[in-house]
């Protein structure tokens, strides 16, 4: 089933090599921590993110190495343990976001006309509204917390989601290979399955990948107001939010908390990049990844079906 | 103040050829580094141009045309540089000149014509504003100034109406006039050399015609030199004075145009004439095909870069670089076994006649009964009704087995839209697409399915209609396992069969179509068609994309494969040579209508309709000496549009021989003798019997 | 004429979408309208029954919407709960403040956006490239309310150069838009360098080149202006988001705007002043799109084309 690489591909990768060799080691890093932050948090900061200490508001020292907040709490696991609710809300909320911005996509992309204008007015009247106004909206209706906030995430992104779906749904129907198929006489099903979903699946793990720094931030930005995390839990943006007032006498409050969050939305948008150019098919070397990949796992899903 | 000042001919007399060269060209060299990646794509080219002399650069793509030309402007892409060699333009030395001095030169001393008009005009500014700019860069003055050379300009194009043109936006005008502007933009400041690159390739056979008749009254007028850069042969013969053929970064024969047709010495020249289908190549011989591909243009051993792909090579040939030799004044070229004068059996193979193929069938296999395919336009405002383009209105054509049709038309004629509904992608809006008797319209979805394995399509694009994703296995098994024919290995055992049919090398399977060459991709594209073992494949510009030589190899893997296979073709395409030598039949298109059909050799030998007889005489003739000769039977005017066709006959705003009957009733496709039928009032004369027209207005 | 229809036409029903998804707002909130409004007080059922007889909350949904929407046309958004003053009025003396900052934001954005999106896309791959690659990527990361505190430290805190807090000074206008412009100046500038990459290969460039224009004369003429369109674009479509980001950071700063009365009404649930809110952010959006298209339509002529086959 492996192909054996081509001279030009090879002759590619050689060029390519040295950003190539830092791309990976960067991606394969921020796996790591995202696995060990998720997992085990423990691994990384040993104190307890919610046990109070007698050391109030000291700088960063060796045993504290990002200080200490107003109640002797260490800054430096809050970070770490913070991670988590933010992680967990983005990913989740953009993943709701992608399942439900692929079904109205597609349906606005190729149902019956009627359902396809009526589909698209209703979108655009939702990308009308910030998507921070609609997170907003619903964290009131709903209450707060990480559910909540993956509800409003998913929600709020949803509309820009099926907009980008919904065309390239319809430029795919339009594309030659897709009416060179119609013309074999192959099922319009069958279309769907085997030319449509497998290009939309690259386009929807791009949309996904970054859209999750976009998550990050919105993510951050409601905790930032008070409707995320409740406190003490760690979590970024209120730890941000809390610190902001103790900002001329603990700078390290603040900054330790937002310096993570920049380095989240640094990284996945690192990542979203690193999977868009590797998905691309026409991209020399990198198929080879995807084929050795992807491709078997499109196959394996094939035969259980 | 702009009299420009080399140039001081009189206008109307061409100076002698001799009086010096106006750019001259030496050893030139260039390369481009791309993502360390270096490759030569001019490689030692020498080239002269005498004021008022038209020079033909011709070349396969990839062979260093452009960047030749590229090079004499100095406008490389990122990455490239002129690594060796001089360029003179008029004495003057360019490749060490200041950038500042070189941007004098550029549209005041030096014109440039680019390929396609669509793009190369800003888009977001107005027509006048882009010549007023390229006038005031150079000359100055006064806006009033620009504003009237602009208008002058223009009238000298031959634009109708310069001055109302001023304020339209390039997209409101048609290719051709486009092409017009671009000129206008070149001229304006009465450049001294023009450098034009394929400045027609975009455009249709009748504007093509009508554009390099321009160029040449032009030249003449003005005195110019012209670098006329092109892939078309037939292109350089009839407006060129001298030609250099270009191969793999160099010029491998340079003569003069009369001598180069007549006595080709460099072997890649005479394949490239031996691979054009021509309307005087009898049909039943085979295109001699150039095999292979040329050569990637990196660190290319000594040897001639021809060699690989050339019958007569031997060691030499692949141990050292040829030298340019003269044979007689001004004709030199690069080849160890040139082409002796007066050599008459062509060394070949497989060229014996074909043989002849069974008689068509009468009873059709494939017809379309008065169809109509209408397009509605988005209208331009929502209080006003909605505008539709008449695509097709009102086609009755009838495909026969075992036979190839061709259809043939200028862009927007409607022949893809027919092709289309002959396969079903394109329900007609009125009339009924019969296959094999049956309705497609009528048919199941179902039953529709099951026979389109019959009726299989080729399309325009090849590398759009092979999904990116596949292996070029699974794109060829895909009829087969939609169609849910065989099992898996005899689909494989199939798949295998096809790739050999159409020539793929055995390991092609398991590789992706972008990892092949555009021939390449056209032989997957064949071996997709065939895998269903259809019996009619409808092909839309099967060639239109490909290089001459590797045209020639598809075309007769495609005559091959209907023997074989006993295929019935229906061939769409723009190029009415290509048809000859493809089509038994051939359908002309004239926006919508069918205007003329019957048995190829008759239509091209006595054409009824006068649009026929005008795309014939708009074909380029590789031939120096028929083309000089040619009647201006020429097409004027641009094809009209779809969306408000002209009332009665269509043709009739372009026809010379237009009457009020043409204006008042719609002329009916009418039998001349038993296979050839013309809709024209006033057919032309050569057909012995006219049959009593039967005007009886719409049945 | 005809483009204005067009675009006019289009823009309605989303108009009319955004008017029906903010009425239906008071029923997609859990809990009973007038349970809220009453909240706190000891109210009695009789209260609550009278009070949505009073908010027409008996009368059937259509019948509901034709009164909201009457009441909209006539500039009315309702009272707000707390306050039992005219939303329209609350809203509207706030709005200005919000939108100088939402404004001077987008200027920051611009102003540093476009001139690095021009250097980096002149010169790919140069060192230059680089670093304007490197900030915008960077400035896309970092969150405009960390950013924001991050320059009070420097610039209130430690150099004491500007005011942390609003004091209606241009000067304390200086730190809430850079936070705020810097991540939309970020996206400008890939956008702009992208797209002048593109531009430069382009033909019509490289006929330019060919009838002897100059570098800054390709540059500005040409490249520029057709580069601009797609940055005209997305501003239009980033307004709302900048938007609510300006109302954000009026919290932070403590400015007033429609920030924080907004906050303050979402979490108390103060319907007709989030129903307000919807219908201007959204009915803004709608109209600064409207003109951004008529623009795009005088820069580019190719977009008032309305042949293209449905």
């Amino acid at each position: 089933m492996i192909a054996t690489v081509t001279p030009r591909a090879r002759l590619a990768g050689a060029a390519g090599s040295v950003r190539q060799q830092l791309s990976r080691v960067v991606v394969a890093v921020a796996v790591l921590l995202i696995l060990a932050v998720l997992l085990a948090p423990g691994l990384l900061a040993h104190q307890d993110p919610i046990n109070t200490g007698d050391d109030i508001l000291t700088g960063p020292s060796a045993a504290h190495w990002f200080g200490t907040d107003q109640l002797g709490r260490d800054v430096y696991s809050r970070t770490v343990y913070g991670a988590r609710p933010v992680l967990l809300a983005s990913v989740l909320g953009v993943i709701v976001a992608a399942l439900a911005g692929v079904g109205i996509g597609v349906i606005g992309g190729s149902g019956p006309r009627w359902v396809r204008a009526v589909t698209m007015r209703v979108v655009d009247v939702l990308l009308a509204l910030p998507v921070l106004l609609i997170a907003l909206i619903l964290i009131a209706t709903v209450g707060s917390g990480v559910p909540s906030i993956v509800l409003a995430v998913g929600v709020a992104f949803t509309p820009g989601f099926a907009r980008v779906v919904e065309s390239s749904v319809r430029q795919l129907r339009a594309v030659e290979f897709v009416q060179a198929a119609k013309v074999f006489g192959s099922r319009s099903s069958r279309t769907a399955v085997r030319h449509l979903l497998p290009n939309l699946a690259t386009e929807v793990v791009v949309l996904i990948s970054s859209g999750i720094g976009w998550a990050v931030l919105t993510a951050t930005t409601l905790s930032f107001l008070g409707l995320g995390v409740q406190l003490p839990a760690a979590d970024w943006g209120s730890d941000l939010a809390a610190g902001a007032s103790n900002l001329s006498m603990a700078w390290w409050l603040s900054t330790f908390p937002g310096i993570a969050i920049t380095i989240t939305i640094l990284l996945t948008n690192f990542l979203g990049d690193y999977v868009m150019t590797v998905l691309d098919p026409r991209h020399g070397h990198r198929r080879m990844l995807f084929r050795r990949f992807v491709l078997p796992m499109f196959r394996r899903e094939k035969a259980a079906a | 103040m702009n009299t420009p000042g080399q140039s001081v001919a009189v206008v109307g007399l061409r100076p002698a050829a001799t009086s010096g060269p106006l750019l001259e060209i030496s050893d030139l060299q260039t390369e481009i580094v791309t993502r360390g990646a270096k490759i030569t794509p001019v490689d030692g080219v020498s080239l002269t141009i005498a004021p008022g002399e038209t020079v033909g650069l011709v070349g396969e793509s990839g062979s260093g045309k452009t960047m030749t030309a590229m090079s004499i402007l100095r406008l490389l892409p990122p990455g490239g540089t002129i690594t060796g060699g001089s360029v003179k333009f008029a004495g003057r030395e360019l490749t060490g000149l200041a950038d500042r001095e070189m941007r004098r030169l550029r549209g005041s001393d030096i014109g440039m014509i680019f390929q396609d008009p669509m793009t190369s005009l800003n888009p977001t500014r107005t027509v006048g504003s882009q010549l007023m700019e390229a006038y005031r860069i150079h000359r100055g003055g006064s806006l009033r100034a620009a504003r009237n050379r602009a208008t002058e300009v223009l009238g000298l194009v031959g634009m109708p109406r310069p001055a109302e043109r001023l304020g339209d936006y390039p997209h409101q005008l048609s290719g051709g006039m486009r092409q017009r502007v671009m000129i206008a933009l070149a001229l304006v400041c009465e450049p001294a050399l023009l450098i034009a690159d394929e400045p027609t390739t975009a455009l249709d056979v009748s504007i093509q015609a009508q554009i390099l008749e321009l160029l040449d009254d032009l030249k003449s007028r003005l005195s110019m030199g012209i670098l006329l850069v092109t892939h078309d042969l037939g292109v350089i013969a009839g407006h060129s004075d001298r030609v250099a053929v270009m191969y793999a970064g160099r010029v491998v024969e340079q003569s003069s145009t009369v001598e180069l047709f007549r006595a080709p010495a460099h072997r890649y020249t005479e394949a490239l004439f031996e691979s054009m289908p021509t309307l005087e190549l009898d049909a039943r011989r085979s295109l001699v095909a150039i095999a292979g591909a040329p050569p990637k243009l990196s660190g290319l051993p000594a040897m001639c870069r021809f060699a690989p792909r050339c019958r007569f090579a031997s060691d030499i040939c692949r141990d050292r670089d040829p030298v340019l030799e003269e044979v007689g004044p001004g004709h030199t070229y690069a080849c160890f076994h040139p082409r002796v004068e007066g050599e008459t059996a062509r060394v070949a193979e497989d060229l014996g006649l074909r043989a002849p193929r069974p008689q068509a069938s009468e009873t059709p296999l494939l017809e379309l009964v008065d169809v109509h395919r209408d397009f509605r336009l988005r209208s331009g405002s929502p209080f006003r009704p909605r505008r539709e383009l008449h695509a097709v209105s009102g086609v009755t054509l009838s495909v026969r087995s075992g036979e190839t049709l061709g259809l043939v038309g200028e862009s927007g004629c409607g022949k893809t839209t027919i092709g289309r509904m002959l396969v079903g992608l394109e329900t007609p809006t009125a009339g009924t697409v019969r296959f094999e008797g049956a309705d497609i319209a009528g048919l199941a979805p179902q039953d529709f399915r099951k026979r389109r394995r019959n009726l299989q399509m080729m399309f325009q694009d090849s590398s759009a209609a092979l999904d990116p994703r596949m292996t070029v296995s699974a794109l060829v098994e895909e009829p087969l396992a939609a169609q849910g024919i065989g099992s898996g290995a005899e689909r494989r055992a199939q798949v295998a069969l096809m790739l050999e049919a159409v020539g793929l090398p055995a390991d092609a399977g398991t590789r992706y179509a972008h990892e092949f060459s555009g021939g390449q991709r056209q032989r997957i594209a064949i071996a997709r068609a065939l895998s269903l073992r259809p019996s009619v494949i409808v092909a839309d510009e099967p060639v239109s994309a490909l290089d001459v030589s590797i045209q020639a190899q598809i075309l007769n893997l495609m005559r091959s494969l209907q023997d074989e296979y006993g295929l019935t073709y229906v061939v769409i395409s723009h190029d009415l040579s290509l048809l000859k030598y493809l089509a038994d039949r051939i359908g002309v298109m004239y926006l919508g209508k069918l205007v003329e059909l019957g048995d190829s050799e008759s239509v091209y030998s006595s054409p009824l309709h006068p649009y026929t007889a005008g795309l014939i005489a708009a074909i380029p003739v590789p031939d120096p000496l028929r083309a000089r000769q040619k009647v201006a039977t020429r097409l004027g005017g641009e094809l009209p549009s779809a969306i408000d066709p002209p009332s009665g006959c269509r043709f009739r705003t372009r026809c010379p021989l237009a009457t009020d009957l043409c204006t008042e009733k719609e002329p009916e496709l009418a039998a001349s003798d038993d296979r050839h039928a013309v809709a024209c009032h006033h057919p032309l004369a050569p057909s012995a019997v006219v049959p009593v027209p039967q005007f009886l207005g719409m049945p | 004429m005809d483009y204005v229809l067009r675009r006019l036409a289009a823009a309605l029903p989303v108009l009319f979408g955004i008017t029906v998804l903010a009425f239906l707002l008071i029923h997609l909130m859990p809990g009973d309208p007038a349970q809220i409004i009453l909240f706190g007080s000891n109210s009695t059922p009789e209260q609550i029954a009278g009070l949505r007889q009073q908010l027409g909350l008996n009368d059937s949904l259509p019948r509901q919407y034709l009164d909201f929407l009457g009441q909209l046309l006539h500039g009315n958004l309702g009272t707000s709960y707390l306050t039992q003053n005219s939303v329209a009025h609350e809203l509207l003396s706030r709005a200005p403040s919000t939108l100088v900052l939402t404004f001077s934001a987008l200027a920051v954005a611009i102003v540093i956006g476009v001139p690095l999106g021009l250097a980096a896309g002149v010169r790919p791959n140069s060192s230059l490239d680089r670093l304007c690659r490197g900030f915008s990527f960077l400035g896309v990361a970092i969150p405009y309310f960390f950013l924001a505190l991050v320059l009070v430290l420097f610039f209130s805190v430690k150099l004491q150069w500007l005011p942390a807090i609003d004091d209606g000074t241009v000067s304390s206008l200086i730190i809430p838009a850079v936070s705020l412009g810097w991540g939309y100046s970020a996206i400008l500038t890939r956008l702009i360098r992208g797209k002048i990459i593109q531009e430069y290969r382009s033909d019509y460039v490289k006929a330019a080149r060919a009838h002897g224009a100059s570098e800054s004369r390709v540059l500005m003429r040409h490249a520029l202006r057709n580069s601009s369109i797609p940055a005209i674009t997305t501003i239009g479509l980033q307004f709302g988001n900048i938007l609510t980001g300006a109302a954000i950071t009026e919290v932070i700063f403590g400015r007033a705007g429609i920030g924080s009365f907004l906050a303050t009404s979402i979490t108390s649930k103060n319907i007709p002043v989030v129903q307000g809110a919807v219908v201007l952010i959204g009915g803004g959006y709608v109209v600064i799109n409207l003109i951004i298209d008529l623009i795009v339509g005088a820069v580019d002529p190719r977009t008032r084309l309305a042949t293209a086959v449905a």
